[in-house]
């Protein structure tokens, strides 16, 4: 029987592990830089983490499921182009955002129906996917940007609202909603059950299909808003933007206590998550190091992440 | 040398079971030896022990007039102990010789290579001898189920094997490849090999056999000449166990009729059945593991495709293609794999109980938790799940617990008829019986209950009507006071 008394390690790790490493991570880099610890610089951060940690978001819920989507960066890309050709062919920009969340929306829920009818794992069918997109948008864009866009676009990379940037401020209300989705609505609960048990789940008379289906739509949705973002930071919309973004954001995830095998994890620790390869580009740069050295870093802390995620599920089944 | 095989006093002990207690196994040289005892008998465990896949706690195995000690598969087959398990074992994609020899192949030369053309006709001589017309070239996984079993067969052979194991060997054989196979196994026994051979079935038993050893719960409970031995009396041998298990069966008012199930048919896996449950009723499913029961259950609620066959819910027709439909036609399942198929392992107690009927403790798709935690704490008390609270994950509990859970799921959803497959399987006594007299709970309720058991007390003690199950087929069913074991055993084995 599980121990009720006493201090539960296995629970605070698994809550607030990752939020340890980020305070570690920041008081080292205060004791070694004298910028790190300045409002501008954790603003810095947090505008740069955005985009990452609204993808994130989504990955999450994917992860919990025990799939994983390798496809929200060429998603992005390819949302960004259709979009900012309507922008620049002067299409009304609420138009075009609406247009954007609802094409990367589709492009998911297509990623679904694909893992659920035609039962390819979605390993494979968000590698596809990705290539697929990828390919369309360098086919399009002939491998060029599209600039000049619209003025009003920058608010949602550089604005802000009584201080806050907005990027900050929409991955916030993202996290928000989504955790809110996680803990408190149906499909919340049977993407936790779907995870855990997907047969099981199916013979308790529960549509898995539909909710593996909305999972992916979730992802390719957030990776729309998060183009949006990023447009509006850069200005431009470049068709090879987001290519780290697969892996940065199964990063985060994995980091913030998700686990790959499925049924396990949370936006807050994916937030963590992402806050910290976010605080680490950010060490680099004041240490004057390459930030090649970050991807390097990241490779490291993300299979130490998943092995000690393993040593807790072997645990686990031990004490079964 | 009387015997060429001797187990005397075999104990084997597993995790919370004794599977095995003084059990004695004597085989003659070249005599097809029958083991025979119901599903739990302990026939797999003893000739995994002979076969070195399990290590004996206790007693003694003497091959060919010696002592013998081993551990593994590898020292059984060195010794000429060879098994051809119920799942053949073949690796699809190589070739037959490649799987006679495998562990053992044939080489040659500087560095050591694989000598095929040794390999290749070794595997065709083997097979020669048992007048097999397969290629030792061709891949594995294009040869029929009969087919396999005779490269099976024809790797113990080439392997000199002097005791061949088989499990059930006409499980999945057509009766002309059943014919075939005897005619193999007469030749091996020509050639001075003894045939250890388990199976259910009492006519093909007669047929082949020389002499049985019947075992029953794990105990030795005799050994005949096939010759001598009638068939009532090897059933009788089979379950003659004494009922001290505590049953306490009410009978229910029985009502209109709640399911009925006309002419289901899955390809190869179920033929033509149809039956009906009335409210208040329990039905109780008998048969061999194998027989078609879980899948029978799947089928009416709709977990697998391809079923053919009418299902009608309160006399109307239900389109039953999955389970999200069977329950909403108010169909239960409890599954007989209550870890895989049945728990969320990994959720608190209370979401387990909640998980088949969020629509009642949810608005608009936002959960309700208040009342879904209410709802939940009164199942956990009614049910006396024993745990600290509704939050424990449910992976920590008993299995009797787990079970008690996931009766409340159903219990929760209010289903009105309930399929229960093997619902008191692993679970302790005290549990058992909390089980029973939930079930006479619903039964008094009106629920119409389906309950498929592999123990023949239960099905006995708990049902009004009991049916039997044999390969895919319904082959009988049996009213509560016309019902014994041994007429079950006869319409599972013979029916």
């Amino acid at each position: 029987m599980e121990k009720t008394q006493g201090f539960d390690y296995k629970t605070f790790i698994e809550k607030y592990g990752a939020l340890a490493i980020l305070a570690l991570c920041m008081i080292v880099l205060t004791i070694i830089s004298p910028y790190f610890l300045t409002a501008l610089n954790l603003k810095t951060i947090a505008i740069q983490t955005a985009v990452i940690a609204i993808i994130a978001i989504g990955q999450t819920f994917v992860i919990i499921t025990g799939g994983i989507d390798l496809s929200v960066g060429a998603n992005l890309a390819l949302s960004n182009i259709l979009t900012a050709s309507m922008m620049t062919s002067g299409v009304p920009l609420w138009i075009c955002l609406v247009t954007a969340l609802a094409f990367s929306a589709a492009f998911g829920y297509v990623n679904g129906l694909a893992i659920t009818k035609m039962r390819v794992p979605p390993f494979i069918v968000t590698l596809g996917t990705m290539s697929i997109a990828r390919g369309i948008t360098l086919v399009i864009t002939n491998g060029t940007p599209i600039s000049r866009l619209p003025e009003a676009l920058s608010w949602f990379g550089r604005g802000e609202i009584v201080g806050l940037p907005v990027p900050v401020l929409i991955f916030i209300v993202a996290a928000i909603i989504f955790n809110w989705v996680l803990n408190h609505t149906l499909f919340g609960r049977y993407t936790y059950a779907v995870g855990s048990n997907m047969e099981a789940t199916r013979l308790s008379g529960i549509d898995t299909g539909r909710t593996v289906r909305m999972v992916y739509l979730v992802s390719g949705l957030l990776a729309g808003l998060a183009g949006i973002v990023l447009m509006g930071r850069l200005g431009l919309a470049h068709p090879t933007a987001g290519a780290d973004y697969n892996m940065n954001s199964v990063a985060a995830a994995v980091i913030g206590g998700t686990s790959l095998t499925g049924g396990v994890g949370n936006i807050f620790g994916t937030m963590i998550g992402a806050l910290i390869m976010g605080v680490l580009d950010n060490g680099f740069v004041l240490l004057g190091l390459s930030s090649f050295y970050q991807e390097i870093a990241i490779g490291f802390v993300v299979i130490m992440a998943v092995y000690l995620d393993l040593l807790q599920q072997t645990k686990l089944r031990e004490r079964r | 040398m009387e015997y060429m095989l001797e187990m005397n006093h075999i104990d084997k002990r597993f995790p919370g079971v004794q599977a095995l207690s003084d059990v004695t196994l004597k085989v003659k040289p070249g005599e097809v030896h029958v083991l025979l005892g119901e599903n739990g008998a302990g026939k797999s465990t003893l000739v995994k022990i002979l076969a070195g896949v399990y290590r004996k706690d206790a007693g003694e195995i003497i091959l060919g007039g010696q002592k013998v000690d081993y551990s593994s598969t590898n020292d059984a087959s060195k010794l000429g102990i060879s098994m051809i398990y119920q799942e053949l074992n073949m690796i699809p994609d190589l070739t037959v010789a490649e799987n006679i020899f495998i562990n053992r192949e044939h080489l040659k030369g500087w560095p050591k290579h694989i000598d095929w053309e040794k390999m290749n006709s070794e595997a065709a001589k083997a097979l020669k001898k048992l007048n097999a017309n397969i290629s030792p070239t061709q891949k594995a996984r294009r040869l029929t189920t009969a087919q396999k079993q005779m490269v099976e067969i024809a790797r113990a052979i080439s392997a000199d094997s002097r005791i061949i194991i088989m499990d059930e060997p006409t499980a999945s054989l057509t009766e002309k490849e059943i014919g075939e196979l005897f005619r193999q196994i007469r030749l091996l026994s020509e050639e001075n090999v003894s045939i250890i051979y388990i199976s259910h079935r009492l006519n093909e038993v007669k047929e082949i056999g020389d002499r049985v050893t019947v075992l029953r719960d794990g105990q030795y409970i005799g050994t005949r000449d096939i010759k001598e031995a009638d068939t009532d009396d090897l059933i009788q041998m089979m379950v003659g166990r004494e009922i001290t298990q505590f049953f306490p069966k009410c009978v229910a008012k029985k009502g209109k009729e709640a399911l009925r199930v006309e002419n289901l048919s899955r390809k190869n896996v179920l033929h033509d059945i149809s039956f009906s449950v009335h409210e208040g009723e329990v039905l109780g499913f008998s048969g061999l593991i194998g027989s078609g029961r879980t899948e029978l259950m799947r089928a009416i609620y709709g977990a697998d495709g391809d079923v053919s066959g009418r299902v009608y819910v309160d006399g109307k027709e239900a389109k039953v293609s999955s389970p999200k439909l069977a329950v909403q036609n108010g169909i239960a399942f409890l599954t007989e794999d209550r870890k895989n198929l049945g728990a969320i392992l990994s959720f608190p107690i209370y979401q387990n109980i909640t998980l088949a009927s969020m629509d009642q403790f949810s608005r608009n798709s936002v959960i309700d938790h208040q009342a879904e935690r209410s709802r939940s704490e009164e199942l956990f008390s009614m049910f006396n799940i024993k745990a600290p609270s509704i939050d424990t994950v449910t992976r920590s509990l008993s299995g009797g617990n787990q079970q008690k859970v996931l009766l409340a799921r159903w219990f929760c959803r209010d289903a009105k008829i309930i399929i229960l497959d093997e619902p008191t399987r692993g679970i302790d006594v005290g549990s058992k019986v909390e089980i029973y007299e939930f079930i006479n709970e619903l039964a008094g309720q009106g629920k119409a209950i389906i309950m498929v058991s592999s123990d023949l007390p239960e099905v006995l003690a708990m049902s009004d009507r009991i049916a039997v199950m044999r390969e895919g087929r319904l082959t009988g069913i049996l009213d509560r006071e016309e019902a014994t074991q041994e007429k079950i055993m006869k319409l599972a084995t013979l029916g």
